[in-house]
């Protein structure tokens, strides 16, 4: 392993090699988990490893665009995963800044989620002409890119509102708060059907309008591939979420190395510190508290179009703690540790524990019989209580302790702490 | 309207007292653990539940075999709070000690073990319940003993309404006070002034609507709400004699103060944090029992909202203090149970039932804001 290491060409000709091997096994088998898998352990260690930049590019480019879409078209459930892993890669980008930047646990990042899709849910769709004197609504699929701006907007004021009684308080108590307050707007998403009817309550809001794409059809058309809107539709969104991580992404780092990153950071390691040094801690942990918002916001929009349903069900204290396990399994602070986390934990959740689920199933439904000689069990009797996707908050919980435990800076350390550590060493 | 307000008053503040004991007892939980660790300990509304949910397997499986409702109840009680306290000994070795062994310095990493540790545990009970019974929902049998119903007598019932009127025109009075003197130069009032202003009032009041408050205000209690009065009044009482009158509590005060000083003069602050954990872990266990007696059905996600509103009791009373954290319960079931029984009626059902979960929020973030140090309990400043 450290000969890899240390040669470069080698590595470089041992990462090409696995993830072209990987591709062509993920083209000819696209519905079986290993080969996702192994491509997108390629993608990472590329992204990762000290490989020529022109090989990142190259193998990261063919990876997320070529391959997977490639392989999307035989079977739309990578679309999919794609596009849930994008979405939640942004929020913990997001997060990241807020619980990995400012050292501010936030058990309430959900809120603004919901905060976002709401606000294209309601007038995306017929339920604004419940509410507003003019009966115009759904407005036209246009006006999706303006409110995901107005969703950010919508968030960034929603967590200054949240924040602003919330920050004044201290670490332990901020958790606590920040989760009431996420569930007060869970509540109030689930109440507000009467007296004036504006969420729709539990039944949620459908349907709603999604961003035309027949100037995308014709594009792809132009290419040579003619996709019907239903076959273009997970495409597309799948391409938005990847132009939009980018977006994020540079965004972070742009935040990251900036004067309030730095305050942040500061703020985290020595409050006391950090306010002797003339940094004003109210305002900046306000700042960072509604960038985090800001970003949620603008995914929730997304998630509004993608989804074209959204219910109160769908924030629930889980969805936030799911995105906190994103950052904490990546490393607090680190931006590639965050989208590393988001797509780890979604894999998790959306494909495997349902995979594992399904075969238990299988062999339960078969009465298989395992038979080691010494130990025989039937399948059959396998109490069907027994399904690993109904159980993720024991995998998250599991997640959360042993990281703190074992890894508390998490699978890829923030820059800084590894630099903090070699100095140590020195 | 304010009549049938009136005639309310007295039975949702008794409902809201008995919910009130529950919650204290969880807030004691959490306050314990916070007065040694500094540590908000969000497994303690999963240890409340592991509590709640092991006393309705006792009485599920004992049901046949022992008769009397009273020794089954005393049975679930012991096993109910035993399997609590065993399991808050084992998060906090498990979890928590390894953590306190490694020094580390960052405040989030403890809070995010807690919070994975809460996790944890709703799916662990989940599992072993799924896998026992086929499924995860218990529900408390019922007796017809603790069912049954006991009228109270009607002074009682006036008594309390005269109580929180005199309570609620002592507020006016103070705020009157504060106004007049905004415009006017006088001394502040004295509280007696203050009180025998509010008392003269409630008089009045009492006599204005003396056609509701002295006719049949029909207040009844269940034998189980007696029976959770009675337990938790013991399990209080025993707790502050423990604390304050045995050894093992000397030592948890001297802990819960300075830690390297208490291990200075002998005491092994490992030891004592275990003990901590026990006692608040056996006080949520018994919590949940009684919780299961009065609302019956019990499932591994039963303890979150109880643990969230036993937290704001804690802070309500002043964190980290024991008496505070009984105080606060008690507050907290009662406003929880009036803002939720008035906001309905006065709403006409717009605002449901679940809006009270969201007055509990308020009501902490309002403490944490005005009166951090909670109703009873001392300022204290920040060590650096």
């Amino acid at each position: 392993m450290r000969k890899l290491r240390e040669n470069p060409l080698l590595l470089s000709a041992v990462i090409a090699i696995v993830a072209l091997v990987a591709s062509f096994w993920l083209l000819n088998h696209p519905r079986s988990t290993l080969p996702f898998l192994l491509t997108l352990g390629a993608l990472l260690a590329a992204l990762l490893q000290p490989i020529p930049r022109w090989l990142k590019v190259l193998i990261g480019g063919a990876i997320l665009l070529l391959v997977i879409p490639a392989a999307g078209f035989k079977n739309s459930f990578l679309f999919e995963l794609g596009i849930q892993t994008g979405i939640y890669a942004a929020m913990a980008l997001g997060l990241n800044v807020v619980v990995g930047l400012a050292g501010l646990l936030d058990l309430g990042y959900a809120a603004f989620f919901a905060v976002g899709a709401y606000t294209w849910a309601i007038f995306g769709s017929p339920q604004a002409n419940e509410f507003m004197p003019w009966k115009i609504f759904p407005l036209p699929g246009e006006y999706f890119y303006l409110f995901m701006l107005v969703a950010v907007v919508v968030a960034a004021i929603t967590g200054v509102v949240i924040g602003s009684p919330a920050l004044r308080l201290k670490g332990d108590y901020l958790a606590i708060v920040t989760l009431g307050l996420g569930e007060v707007v869970r509540v109030l998403a689930n109440n507000l059907d009467q007296p004036i009817n504006i969420t729709n309550g539990p039944q949620g809001i459908t349907p709603i309008q999604r961003p035309p794409i027949d100037w995308f059809i014709a594009l792809l058309d132009r290419f040579g591939l003619h996709l019907s809107r239903a076959e273009a539709y997970p495409l597309f969104f799948y391409l938005l979420v990847l132009v939009i991580i980018g977006i994020v992404t540079l965004v972070n780092v742009r935040l990251d190395r900036s004067r309030f990153g730095r305050a942040w950071i500061a703020i985290r390691e020595d409050e006391t510190a950090a306010r002797a040094m003339g940094i004003p801690l109210f305002p900046t942990k306000l700042i960072a508290f509604a960038t985090g918002a800001s970003f949620s916001g603008a995914m929730g929009a997304l998630f509004a179009a993608k989804q074209l349903y959204v219910s109160p069900e769908s924030f629930t204290l889980i969805q936030s703690i799911m995105i906190l396990v994103m950052v904490i399994l990546g490393g607090m602070g680190s931006i590639p540790g965050a989208i590393l986390g988001a797509a780890t934990v979604t894999i998790l959740n959306v494909d495997l524990l349902k995979s594992a689920s399904d075969y238990l199933n299988d062999l339960r439904n078969a009465g298989f019989v395992l038979d080691l000689g010494f130990f025989k069990y039937n399948f059959a009797n396998l109490p069907n209580q027994l399904e690993p996707a109904k159980y993720e908050r024991m995998v998250f919980g599991l997640i959360m302790i042993l990281m703190m435990i074992y890894r508390p800076e998490g699978i890829i350390p923030e820059r800084r702490h590894v630099l903090e550590m070699k100095k140590e060493e020195a | 309207m304010l009549e049938i307000l009136i005639q309310l008053l007295p039975s949702v503040l008794l409902e809201g007292l008995i919910l009130g004991f529950v919650y204290a007892m969880i807030a004691l939980g959490y306050t314990m653990v916070y007065g040694v660790l500094e540590l908000i300990n969000f497994a303690h509304s999963e240890i409340f539940m592991a509590g709640a949910v092991a006393g309705a397997e006792t009485f599920i499986l004992l049901k046949g075999a022992i008769a009397n409702p009273f020794l089954l109840l005393a049975l679930a009680i012991l096993i109910g709070g035993a399997v609590a306290a065993i399991v808050a000994i084992l998060v906090e070795r498990l979890a928590y000690r390894p953590l306190r062994k490694r020094g580390t310095t960052n405040r989030l990493v403890p809070l995010i073990t807690a919070i994975g540790v809460s996790f944890f545990l709703q799916d662990l009970v989940r599992l072993i319940e799924g896998l026992w019974h086929n499924a995860f929902y218990r529900r408390y049998p019922s007796f017809a003993v603790f069912e049954a119903t006991y009228n109270l007598p009607n002074w009682i019932g006036v008594l309390t309404i005269a109580l929180t009127v005199w309570l609620g025109f002592w507020v006016l009075a103070y705020f009157g006070d504060w106004l007049i003197r905004l415009f006017a130069k006088k001394p502040r009032a004295t509280g007696r002034t203050l009180s025998l202003v509010a008392a003269g009032l409630t008089l009045v009041f009492l006599f204005l609507y003396r056609h509701v408050v002295f006719a049949d205000l029909g207040m009844t209690i269940q034998m189980k709400s007696i029976l959770v009065i009675v337990v938790s009044l013991a399990m209080l009482y025993g707790l502050n004699w423990l604390v304050h009158k045995t050894k093992l509590g000397i030592a948890i005060r001297a802990v819960a103060q300075d830690a390297q000083t208490a291990s200075l003069m002998g005491i092994d602050p490992d030891v004592i944090v275990s003990r901590t954990f026990l006692i608040g872990g056996f006080l949520g266990g018994v919590a949940g029992v009684l919780f299961g007696l009065l609302y019956t059905l019990v499932h591994p996600y039963v303890g979150f909202i109880p643990g969230i509103k036993a937290f704001t009791a804690a802070v309500l009373g002043g964190i980290g203090n024991i008496t505070g954290a009984a105080v606060g319960g008690l507050v907290l079931g009662m406003l929880e149970m009036l803002g939720g029984t008035y906001l309905t009626f006065l709403t006409n059902g717009a605002m449901g039932t679940e809006y009270k979960d969201i007055l509990a929020f308020m009501i902490l973030i309002f403490i944490l804001l005005f009166r951090p140090q909670g109703i009873i309990g001392q300022q204290l400043g920040e060590k650096v």
